[in-house]
């Protein structure tokens, strides 16, 4: 093997640089940094979801050796008095919640009092016995009891696409030979990341606050309080090294935040503030969701017509929206569209972005119609998409900067040996039960924003790459060190990744898959730019061979600055550095999206999931037996990473199918399973024969480095493959998530 | 319009509670002497007063497994027993299983396999996992899948956990056959 291979990380597999540290317990989560000096706050929750607070009896738990003061609205200092002090970067439309601002209750678990005491212990006993009276007034919680009174919304948040439409989608279904129209429903979701939010605040003795929060965002969280509570930059530094999950949880300030800085700045005093499993159901989810569609075919199996309309819950106070229908413009050929959205005001906490918010949700709609579609025509399921493949993007019309979805059905009908299913329901049994193999897919955004990064090299040869990008678990410690090590051709043990920092240059929010695209290709420009000086002081050492070089005519590569067309002629990097006499070297560099690319092309991640399952006929119970999901997506960094992100998106969508659900009860207006044991992830026991494939993608237009991001693209139609495969097991077509036995008896 | 209220506290409750004594517990091999109210849960004892927080807190209702240790070899949940409880047992957190510079075989292969993403299940995930192999239960992957199923993954990393565990378990269990039956079979925790 050739030697010149040695510092090519992109593309490969290495084991995550963060791996020691997560494994041995040393990676710090945020409520887990030792401070001297600590107090513990415990969060009070409303126990009804709409009315005032009459009074907080706050003497009786004051009387406790040990507690330090009760915050609530009766006792708040006087905070920022607008709302835009409140808005995060991702605030949708309306008037964000303040944590103890006034009397009103907005919705149930609401936050209304913050008990802070020298141990946790302390804290959490006080809290128990606080006693708060409430006036009750009556609430509203059902979205099924608002079908209505959907409105379209016109603020919606960063990123909302306003639904479109195209011809005559009425005229299109009139004209078909084939027509289905049904609805389809999921309830609420919580994102549930195994760590819950928690804050841990260092009160430094000048008055400056180090703030290690659970979020994706430090940027996000230290804009947010230093306009509450009007601190500099300099007096809020927001840290978080390493996130146990977010799935879009994070994505906003939680209120733990503002809880806990509030806490600390009134006590002068370090504090911590950690939710419970309980409290992580009290703020944002995926929205309980209705969706209607209606489907035309010619007799060829054509689309002729396709209707979309989606409805789901906001809070009073703010309008969440998310992109539902536009997709279903978007996955297949049809000349007659019509997709239409609106949203409904109830009292609960605004929902919030989760995981491929908006796809997973249309994406299960638009999957089942497709198979429901493809038996009324009298087609294979797979084959009625191959006919209704979009060469286009028809929402934009523009080209995609690259498509691979046809190659992914192939490699995917392979993989699974989709050839062999039988057509007609019920035709597959093993004993008891009843198999059935069921097929779906997706489109995402291939999004990209604005970062920014850093690079130092120091005499040792040693580089450290810095951006406040975060990591929860999909690897961007590890993605931004190959990138770096293969763009300075230095070995990977040698680069150093800091992240997650309010110190350190700014990088977008974690979330939409665009951290692999934004943050990676700031590092690279960094770290090129950072090449380009390097390259300098090579040409000054006596005897360069460099010397008349350009950086293009130059790469980097196995610790050498060579010429490309003559590798031999070469110095070692080490060598430049130890006879520039810099003790280090840095340079500030970043990247943002092409806007010319981005106007000529539609750019998107696409995938495609084969499922089979296994019905107990008699017990009407589930299991997933073999997932196939092959994913189009541009460019893979790093194969292990974005294989365990597939991976586990293939749970999330075994979840979604078969068990995920928040179940609220509307006479109290309160979600009922808000804990571990009765809110149903899969365990271990659940899952089985998951298989990954990448069809990769080579893509010059979407980005340098021609990654599409991988988080969100892989949940797309699971919950809708195994729901299909389910209606070919037991001839049963269930239209609502998830799919409990009782929807099979 | 109607009021309620919460908590209305009988007057005994308002009294102060029963103040923190003395317990003294042997943690991955060290003693270790804290002051701490007597309703502490081992788990809060282990991550704000001892400062090892390898060992998570992902529920504290004995429903998501994060906060799994080793008490004299045994797994359990550490938010469902109280510190007082505990003194006197030989008590195992994942910082005494390895480190990062001395990993074990354990962390190595959850490492190789990628049997995590966000990494915070995982502590508790490996400690199980040893407990699963000191029960010697660990002899297929669905005896495994069924007996790692106390400890959730929301990141959905099972498929790199099972083969990460069968890996060792493996490893172990031919090991024990070579060597004398009726022994423990597995390596020490240290």
């Amino acid at each position: 093997m050739s030697t010149d291979s040695n510092t090519k990380y992109v593309g490969k597999a290495p084991n995550r640089v963060d791996g020691p540290l997560k494994v041995t317990g040393t990676a710090k989560y945020a409520a887990e940094f030792d401070v001297p000096d600590l107090a513990y706050g415990y969060v009070v929750s409303s126990p009804v979801a709409k009315g005032r607070i009459r009074k907080i009896h706050a003497d009786k738990v004051l009387g406790l050796p040990g507690v330090l003061h009760v915050f609530s609205h009766e006792n708040v200092p006087g905070l920022a008095w607008f709302d835009r002090s409140y808005k995060d970067d991702v605030a949708p439309g309306g008037s964000p919640f303040r944590p103890l601002h006034d009397d009103e209750i907005k919705f149930n678990m609401q936050p209304v009092a913050l008990v802070v005491a020298d141990t946790f212990e302390l804290a959490r006993y006080a809290a128990s016995i606080l006693e708060v009276e409430y006036e009750v007034e009556k609430h509203e919680t059902d979205i099924e009891s608002k079908r209505d009174e959907g409105y379209e919304p016109g603020r919606g948040k960063t990123g909302y696409m306003p639904p479109q439409r195209r011809e005559d989608a009425d005229k299109g279904l009139e004209q078909s030979a084939h027509r289905i129209r049904h609805e389809y429903i999921h309830g609420a979701q919580h994102h549930n990341p195994m760590e819950m939010f928690g804050a841990t605040v260092h009160y430094h003795p000048d008055g400056k606050l180090t703030i290690y929060d659970k979020t994706q965002g430090v940027y996000n969280c230290q804009q947010y309080i230093t306009k509450i509570f009007g601190l500099s930059k300099d007096e809020a530094r927001v840290v978080n090294l390493f996130m146990g999950g977010g799935f879009g949880s994070g994505l906003r300030p939680q209120y733990e935040l503002f809880l806990s800085v509030l806490a600390a700045l009134e006590l002068k005093r370090s504090v911590r503030v950690t939710l419970t499993r309980q409290q992580m159901f009290s703020f944002g989810h995926r929205p309980h969701t209705l969706q209607t569609l209606e489907l035309g075919t010619g007799p060829d199996g054509a689309l002729l017509g396709l209707k979309h309309y989606a409805l789901h819950e906001t809070s009073r106070f703010e309008d969440y929206t998310e992109n539902v229908v536009n997709w279903s413009g978007m996955l297949y050929k049809c000349p007659n569209v019509r997709l239409s959205y609106g949203i409904s005001p109830l009292d609960v906490y605004t929902p919030l972005d989760m995981r491929a918010p908006g796809a997973a949700t249309g994406s299960f709609a638009l999957e089942v119609a497709m198979d429901e579609m493809a038996y009324e025509a009298g087609l294979d399921p797979l084959e009625f998409r191959r006919r209704n493949y979009a060469e286009e993007d028809q929402n934009k019309k523009a080209p995609f900067s690259s498509k691979k979805l046809r190659e992914a059905y192939d490699e995917g009908a392979r993989r699974f040996g989709w050839d062999k299913r039988p057509m007609a329901p019920r035709a597959t049994r093993e004993g008891n039960l009843l198999v059935g193999w069921g097929v779906a897919g997706g489109v995402w955004d291939a999004s990209m924003q604005k970062a920014a990064a850093k690079a130092t090299i120091t005499a040792d040869g040693r580089l450290t790459v810095a951006s406040a990008a975060g990591e929860n678990g999909t690897g961007t410690y590890t993605i931004m060190a190959q990138i770096a090590a293969e763009t300075l051709g230095l070995p990977l043990e040698a680069v150093t990744v800091r992240l997650g920092d309010t110190t350190l240059p700014e990088a977008p929010l974690q979330g939409g898959s665009w951290t692999a695209a934004s943050v990676g290709t700031a590092v690279k420009n960094t770290c090129e730019a950072l090449g380009e000086k390097l390259l300098k002081l090579a040409q000054k050492m006596d005897d360069s061979p460099l010397k008349d070089a350009k950086p293009e005519d130059v790469e980097f590569v196995n610790g050498l600055i060579r010429l490309r067309k003559e590798p031999q002629q070469s110095v070692v990097l080490r060598d430049v550095l130890q006879v520039s006499g810099e003790r280090e070297i840095e340079v500030d560099s970043s990247a943002m999206p092409n806007p010319v690319n981005m106007q000529k092309y539609s750019m998107h991640s696409h995938n495609v999931v084969f499922a089979e399952v296994k019905v107990d006929e008699e017990l009407g119970t589930v299991h997933v037996t073999r997932v196939v999901n092959v994913v189009a997506a541009g460019r893979i960094l790093n194969q292990k990473t974005a294989r365990s992100q597939v991976l586990g998106s293939v749970v999330w969508g075994i979840s979604m199918a078969l068990m995920e659900e928040t179940v609220m009860d509307h006479r109290y207006g309160r979600y009922m399973n808000h804990n571990y044991a009765e809110y149903h992830v899969p365990t271990n026991a659940d899952v089985r024969g998951i298989e990954v494939y990448f069809v990769e993608e080579e893509d010059p237009h979407v980005n340098p480095l021609g990654v599409k991001g991988i988080g969100e693209v892989g949940l797309l139609g699971v919950a809708a493959a195994i729901t299909n495969a389910v209606y070919h097991a037991t001839g049963k077509r269930v239209r609502s998530l998830p799919i409990y036995l009782d929807k099979l008896l | 319009m109607s009021i309620v209220s919460t908590s209305s506290a009988a007057d005994d409750q308002l009294r102060p509670p029963v103040p923190p004594g003395s317990v003294t517990l042997r943690i991955n091999g060290q003693e270790h002497t804290l002051r701490l109210a007597p309703w502490t849960s081992l788990l809060d004892a282990l991550r704000e007063y001892v400062g090892l927080t390898g060992t998570k807190k992902g529920c504290d209702h004995g429903q998501c497994g994060a906060c799994t240790v080793l008490v004299d070899g045994k797994r359990i949940n550490s938010c469902l027993t109280l510190a007082v409880l505990q003194e006197g047992a030989d008590i195992t957190t994942i910082e005494g299983l390895g480190t990062p510079e001395h990993l074990h075989p354990l962390q190595q292969a959850f490492i190789d396999h990628d049997a995590f993403q966000c990494g915070y299940c995982t502590p508790g995930q490996i400690c199980s996992a040893q407990g699963l192999i000191n029960e010697g239960k660990a002899h297929t992957e669905d005896e495994i899948r069924e007996l790692m199923s106390g400890n959730i993954c929301r990141c959905g990393a099972y498929v790199g956990i099972l083969n990460a565990v069968k890996e060792v378990a493996e490893k172990e269990l031919k090991m024990a056959s070579c060597t004398c039956y009726g022994s423990h079979g597995h390596s020490s925790n240290s």
